[in-house]
């Protein structure tokens, strides 16, 4: 008899055992939660307790009723990162994790080109970087799909779309033939980003001189310089006129006007005379005869 | 007398403050990083700020000075760890961040070398302290996410997010 209710009480112990480890509350958490979302979390037990939400991203403390669910509200927890979770009851402390993921829905870009002047006909010469966000500033790292598009000079729009990869996308474009202003942007579904590439022309093109008496000097001259697309170089461009004659050199730069440049110089007979602009040289001239 | 509990907190406080040794620090080949080149020197170079960055983040969330971030982040990372310290200051709260280890794999540089991406996984330890009170001690490992930018004197973490692994 007495062992019979030996047995009955050991019984009646281990069955209110799980009573007791419910009354120190713990929480079903959720894997992932989406950044700016409304969730719960369920608690299981019975009594108040505290719980704490932390991570570099943000903290959290709300003051909970065991064997209730704690509702978040739309917002309250809007930056995406891992999470830490303590609920501190007054039996015990109970301790979890989660991850807050970006929304999927990208809504704002960071967009990047360069250079923003460059020279006509650059292949792979512009570059564009977009870094995709939702609408809490969080890095959408899912692949999305980001289209970019350099027009507004004659010829046709390039246009490119490129999957993100870790939340980036990136590509290159050609500068078009003509001179001139190009839109270049980046779109992320309603989210856009506009940069402006002045193209402008490139090297001069057969830089030519041709040179006329003028009194008792030359007069110099360059045929209207342009680049190899045909634009005209622009005003202020410094071309270098070079006269040589018997082993001595001198030399007068000139800006471009209205696409010429000018200069007068010594008329030696058999001087060579000959013209540059940057990089470039153009053809030479022998005045007169020795 | 103290209780068996006061004396093992002291004993976890005392592990954690005096385990803060330098992490150990992995650093994958990076063989393609997109568009640029990246060079040995730039490389050493965002690797040791990055690192440094987690070392002002551990300072700045356990002191709960935001101004210690300065230093290593800029822009959007540095507005949320911002106010993620003044939630801290406002609740009472201190966290304390000791990283163990970094696995870093730096993932993307940018054509005009305006940014750079890598991805860390790494291990630290958080204290989570309550006005004073230590709740817990856990262990974390988590993939971030780092896009760093160069200021004048150094790269600075720009996007700072864990993200599941």
């Amino acid at each position: 008899m007495k062992r019979r209710f030996t047995f009955s009480l050991g019984v009646l112990v281990l069955a209110a055992m799980p009573l007791a480890f419910a009354q120190s509350g713990s929480l079903h958490l959720p894997k992932t939660v989406e950044a700016g979302s409304a969730f719960s979390i369920q608690s299981t037990g019975s009594g108040k307790a505290v719980l704490y939400i932390v991570g570099p991203g943000q903290v959290l403390r709300r003051s909970v009723q065991l064997g209730e669910a704690v509702s978040f509200a739309s917002g309250d927890l809007h930056n995406a990162g891992h999470y830490l979770t303590v609920l501190v009851s007054d039996s015990s402390t109970e301790d979890g994790s989660f991850d807050v993921t970006a929304a999927h829905e990208p809504a704002a870009l960071s967009f990047l080109a360069k250079p923003s002047r460059i020279a006509v006909d650059s292949r792979d010469g512009i570059s564009g970087v977009v870094y995709v966000f939702d609408a809490f500033q969080n890095l959408v790292l899912t692949p999305t799909h980001v289209s970019f598009q350099l027009s507004g000079v004659a010829g046709s729009a390039q246009t490119r779309t490129v999957l993100t990869r870790n939340g980036v996308a990136w590509t290159k474009m050609n500068s078009a033939a003509k001179e001139g202003s190009g839109q270049f942007v980046a779109q992320v579904g309603t989210a856009t980003g506009t940069r402006v590439i002045q193209q402008v022309p490139g090297d001069p093109c057969g830089l030519r001189i041709s040179v006329q008496p003028s009194g008792q000097r030359l007069a110099v001259q360059t045929d209207p310089v342009r680049d190899c697309s045909g634009n005209v170089v622009p005003d202020g461009t410094i071309v270098t006129f070079t006269e040589t004659y018997n082993g001595s050199e001198s030399t007068v730069d000139a800006p471009l006007k209205q696409g010429v440049a000018r200069a007068e110089m010594p008329a030696y007979n058999g001087a060579k005379i000959s013209v540059a602009t940057g990089v470039v040289l153009g053809n030479e001239i022998r005045w007169g005869r020795e | 007398m103290k209780s068996p509990m006061f004396i093992a907190g002291l004993v976890v406080a005392a592990t954690f403050v005096f385990g803060a040794d330098q992490p150990a620090v992995r650093v994958a080949p990076t063989d393609s990083v997109g568009p640029r080149a990246l060079e040995a020197q730039t490389k050493a170079a965002v690797v040791r700020d990055y690192l440094q960055a987690w070392g002002s983040l551990s300072r700045a969330f356990e002191q709960n000075q935001a101004d210690i971030l300065d230093a290593d982040f800029v822009g959007v990372a540095k507005e949320k760890l911002e106010g993620t310290i003044r939630e801290q200051v406002k609740l009472g709260i201190q966290t304390r961040y000791r990283d163990g280890s970094h696995d870093l794999k730096l993932v993307f540089y940018s054509p005009e070398g305006l940014s750079i991406q890598l991805l860390d996984t790494v291990e630290y330890d958080v204290q989570i302290v309550d006005h004073e009170k230590v709740l817990t001690t856990q262990h974390v490992r988590a993939r971030y996410v780092a896009v760093l930018t160069p200021t004048e004197v150094r790269w600075k973490v720009r996007i700072f997010q864990a993200e599941p692994e």
